[in-house]
């Protein structure tokens, strides 16, 4: 009888998983950028509000953000760079240190959005009701967008640990390390949009 | 599987992009906070979309990486775009 056992070829393919990579973060930049168009015709609609309710956003707590996310993107593309030229180490201190960075930007947006509350601006509160319909929205976009990038920085962590766990028990190595490569995209992701909340929310008066 | 060289960017590249975003930040902070009425809204954008640049070609490898990803992410923006020319055509003639 003849041998019919076949042998699975591993299936892997770098170039497809970073397309299916990228074609994941398209739903993102479509999803992110429903709402800045949301934001800009608000704003188009009630500029005078949008002016004043810009103000009360701290430009130093932003820019210390915008900084810490900068960083942390390029300490991923370091760890990429690092796991190429098959430094294990390095890759792994470089992970560490973006994800350090991430709770960094997390515990500033912790006490920005506190700072917020303690002012009673928070979603649905007596006192947002009490101001006018442009900066309700203005606020209304504020946590949302805002909230939503730090779920998105919060899913970033988590894949980040794994893909951290996975370089140190070996299974993403020099010669197959996609998940890094696409892990590093998403990073850089959050990073991208962050780059235009900064702006809209922090910096136009 | 195809053995593609990839193109590995050294750490001092990766260290003088950091630098230009942050420059291009503060640069950002700076023309703000002068009063230049819808200019700032426009400069501000626009240094935004500088960074977004920088940020794709360099730290996302669009500018070293296979060319369909390239072509694929400025098929995605070129239809964004387009959305945003429709909706403001909208809302300013209405």
């Amino acid at each position: 009888m003849e041998q019919n056992q076949v042998v699975h070829a591993d299936h892997f393919d770098p170039v497809a998983s970073k397309i299916g990579m990228w074609l994941f973060i398209f739903t993102e930049i479509l999803l992110f950028g429903g709402l800045f168009i949301v934001y800009s015709v608000y704003r188009f609609k009630h500029p005078v509000e949008f002016h004043l309710a810009n103000e009360e956003l701290s430009v130093t707590i932003g820019f210390i953000n915008t900084v810490i996310l900068l960083t942390s993107s390029m300490t991923v593309a370091m760890s990429i760079s690092a796991m190429q030229l098959g430094n294990k180490k390095l890759t792994l201190i470089m992970l560490a240190v973006t994800i350090l960075l991430a709770f960094a930007f997390l515990v500033n947006k912790y006490f920005e959005w506190g700072a917020k509350f303690h002012h009673d601006i928070y979603p649905g509160s007596a006192f947002l009701f009490s101001l006018s319909k442009g900066d309700m929205l203005l606020f209304g976009l504020y946590f949302f967008m805002t909230g939503m990038h730090a779920i998105h920085i919060i899913v970033g962590v988590v894949l980040l640990l794994v893909i951290f766990f996975k370089i140190r028990n070996g299974s993403v190595n020099q010669n197959r390390y996609s998940l890094l490569e696409n892990g590093g995209l998403y990073w850089h992701l959050v990073d991208l949009i962050w780059i235009f909340l900064f702006p809209l929310f922090y910096l136009i008066h | 599987m195809s053995e593609h060289k990839a193109h590995i960017s050294s750490y001092k590249s990766h260290i003088v992009v950091l630098v230009c975003l942050v420059l291009l930040t503060i640069l950002t902070v700076t023309i703000t906070s002068v009063h230049l009425g819808p200019f700032n809204t426009a400069a501000a954008l626009l240094i935004a979309s500088a960074k977004a640049a920088i940020v794709l070609l360099y730290f996302m490898h669009l500018k070293f990486d296979e060319k369909i990803y390239r072509f694929m992410v400025t098929l995605v923006l070129a239809i964004y775009a387009v959305v945003i020319i429709i909706t403001f055509f909208d809302y300013l003639y209405r």
